[in-house]
Formats: C-alpha cells, sequence, structure tokens
C-alpha cells in the first residue's frame, strides 16, 4: 500500500517522467542518445551521396566545374545565411524553453519557421530558373558549348554535365524535403509550446528537434560549397 | 545539459553564429582566388570547422552529460570516412589498370 502512494505521488508531481526512467536527467539523455542514433543514420544516408559526388566529380572534373558555374552563388549564399540565422533562433528557443521564457520560446520557433519558408522560397526560385535554363536532366536538357573552366577552348559533355545536375537536384532535393520534415516537426513545437507544454524540467522535444534542425544545417553547410563553389575562381 | 548552467550561454551563442556567419563569406571569397589544387581543400576545411562549431555548441556535444552520445558521433564519423576512404582507394587507383 505505501509503495502504490508513492508511485502515484512521484507521478502527480512529474506526469513528464515516464515510469520505466528513475529521474528527468536519464530520461533526457535517453531521448538525446536515441535522436543521436538516428543521426548517425543520416549521415551514412547523405554519406552515399557525397560519396557518389566524390567519384564522379574526380572523374569528370572540368565538366562539374562547368555545370556548377552556372549555378547562383548569391543565392546559395544567402539561403547559407537564412539557415545560419535559423540555426541561431533554434538555440534561443530551447535555452528559453530550458529557462521558462515564454514569448522567447514562440518567437524563436515562429521565426525558424518562417526562416525555413524563406530558405525553401529561395530553393523554389532557384529550381525555376533550372527549368528555365533547361538544365534539369531528362528530354529537355541542354548544356552547349559551355566552356571547361580554365580551359577557354574545350566545351563541357552534356551528358557529364547532365549527371552533376542530376546529384544538384537529388542532394538539394533531399536537403530540402529535410527541411519540409523540420518544419513540420517545428509547426508541432510551436503548437505544444502555445499550449505551456514545455517547462524546464521537460523541454526535451524542443532540444530534439533542435539536433534534427542543426543537422539539416551542417548537411547544407557542406553542399554549399561542393555544389556552388568548386571553380569559381577566373 | 544545460539546465544545470551557472552562467548564460547566449554569449557562446552569438559567438559561434557570427563565426558561422564569417565562415561563409570567408569561403564565398576564397573560392575566387585561384588556389589550384587547395580550393577544395580550403573550402571544405571551412565547412568543417563551421560543421564542427554547430555540432559542439549548438548540438551542445561540448559539455553532453553522456559519453555515449559522444561515442555515436565519433562512430559515425569513422564509419563514413570509412566508405569515403576505403571507395577512394578504388576509383583514385584505377589509372593504374
Amino acid at each position: 500500500m505505501p509503495d502504490s502512494t508513492v508511485a502515484l505521488h512521484h507521478e502527480e508531481q512529474r506526469p513528464e517522467l515516464l515510469h520505466h526512467f528513475a529521474e528527468p536527467q536519464q530520461q533526457r539523455d535517453a531521448s538525446s542518445l536515441g535522436m543521436w542514433v538516428f543521426l548517425a543514420t543520416e549521415i551514412m544516408f547523405f554519406g552515399g551521396l557525397f560519396l557518389a559526388y566524390l567519384v564522379y566529380r574526380l572523374k569528370y572534373f572540368g565538366d562539374f566545374g562547368a555545370a556548377s558555374k552556372t549555378l547562383a552563388v548569391g543565392l546559395g549564399a544567402t539561403n547559407t545565411a537564412v539557415l545560419i540565422c535559423s540555426s541561431l533562433t533554434v538555440v534561443l528557443a530551447v535555452w528559453a524553453a530550458q529557462t521558462a521564457r515564454r514569448t522567447l520560446l514562440i518567437g524563436s520557433l515562429v521565426l525558424t519557421i518562417v526562416l525555413g519558408l524563406v530558405f525553401l522560397g529561395i530553393k523554389g526560385i532557384e529550381y525555376k530558373d533550372k527549368f528555365d535554363e533547361h538544365h534539369v536532366p531528362g528530354a529537355s536538357f541542354s548544356f552547349e558549348k559551355v566552356p571547361v573552366p580554365g580551359h577557354p577552348n574545350q566545351y563541357a559533355d552534356p551528358h557529364h554535365a547532365q549527371l552533376f545536375f542530376s546529384l544538384y537536384f537529388v542532394m538539394t532535393g533531399l536537403h530540402a524535403l529535410h527541411m519540409i520534415i523540420g518544419l513540420g516537426i517545428f509547426l508541432w513545437l510551436l503548437t505544444m509550446a502555445w499550449k505551456g507544454r514545455f517547462t524546464p524540467d521537460y523541454n526535451t522535444p524542443v532540444e530534439i528537434g533542435g539536433l534534427y534542425w542543426h543537422f539539416v544545417d551542417i548537411i547544407w553547410i557542406y553542399l554549399f560549397p561542393l555544389l556552388y563553389l568548386i571553380d569559381r575562381h577566373p | 545539459m544545460s539546465g544545470n548552467s551557472k552562467s548564460s550561454p547566449l554569449p557562446t551563442y552569438f559567438a559561434v553564429f557570427f563565426a558561422l556567419l564569417a565562415g561563409t563569406a570567408l569561403t564565398v571569397y576564397a573560392s575566387t582566388l585561384d588556389l589550384g589544387k587547395f580550393n577544395a581543400a580550403v573550402a571544405l576545411t571551412i565547412a568543417s570547422i563551421k560543421a564542427t562549431l554547430v555540432a559542439l555548441f549548438f548540438m551542445h556535444i561540448k559539455g553532453a552529460s553522456e559519453k555515449l552520445t559522444k561515442l555515436v558521433v565519433v562512430a559515425a564519423l569513422f564509419f563514413l570516412l570509412l566508405l569515403l576512404g576505403l571507395t577512394m582507394t578504388d576509383y583514385a587507383t584505377r589509372m593504374w589498370s
């Protein structure tokens, strides 16, 4: 009898603490570890694409350089800055949840979502330009008489350039898909925050969602130089 | 977790934020210079420094109470390098055949 009263009392005091955990710290660490294991699988997921990129970049070096030069560096750099700003708003959200700052928490989550949408909007503009330029792999792909960087008299092989754009669309597309999933997660976090679910004792979802967002940011940190910045110099 | 930290982490967050923005500007600038083979090396070094900053300070790897988390990160990077490294030992040496 005394045991059950203790257990009841315990659950009443900390409703977020699941019964199979001894203490909140252990529960937090378990969630965080689980997320990191998932991110490890994501690293291998993107790793395969980075490997494909590496192999073909070395094989068709000049063609990839020529194709890369047609990307809009300004838009890519802006998107990098947008993602970095969103990473800052994410850590602010986590900190706000830990220190019970409701206005800052909700404001940071809203800003993160807005910045995520800005990123996708800019990406959409870039994709549209690629369609207009016939740089989308497929039947209408055209990449004629584009000189290879460093070799003004030599034109890039359209087939090899098409391979670059295939990798460009798969890698940035998969990244954009992760952004869309991240936006869904942050919308959910926003509703939870609005309902006042997060307290200094329980804010693991904000922290875990933040890990996911930062990971997607890290992927872009590598995609930007690899896709946009190769062979820019005159 | 930073729940039990004594001082505010905000100065660190903003310092990392500005370092990341500076790194982005630097990598765009560096790409306009002709460094020969070192262009890719410089770009990847800057990207790796930025990624490390994000992981250590924004993702709280630095100060993570659970050592297993750090082990998972190191293991993931190890297997990524194995994937890239072992494949390149094949592709990079094919011109000999």
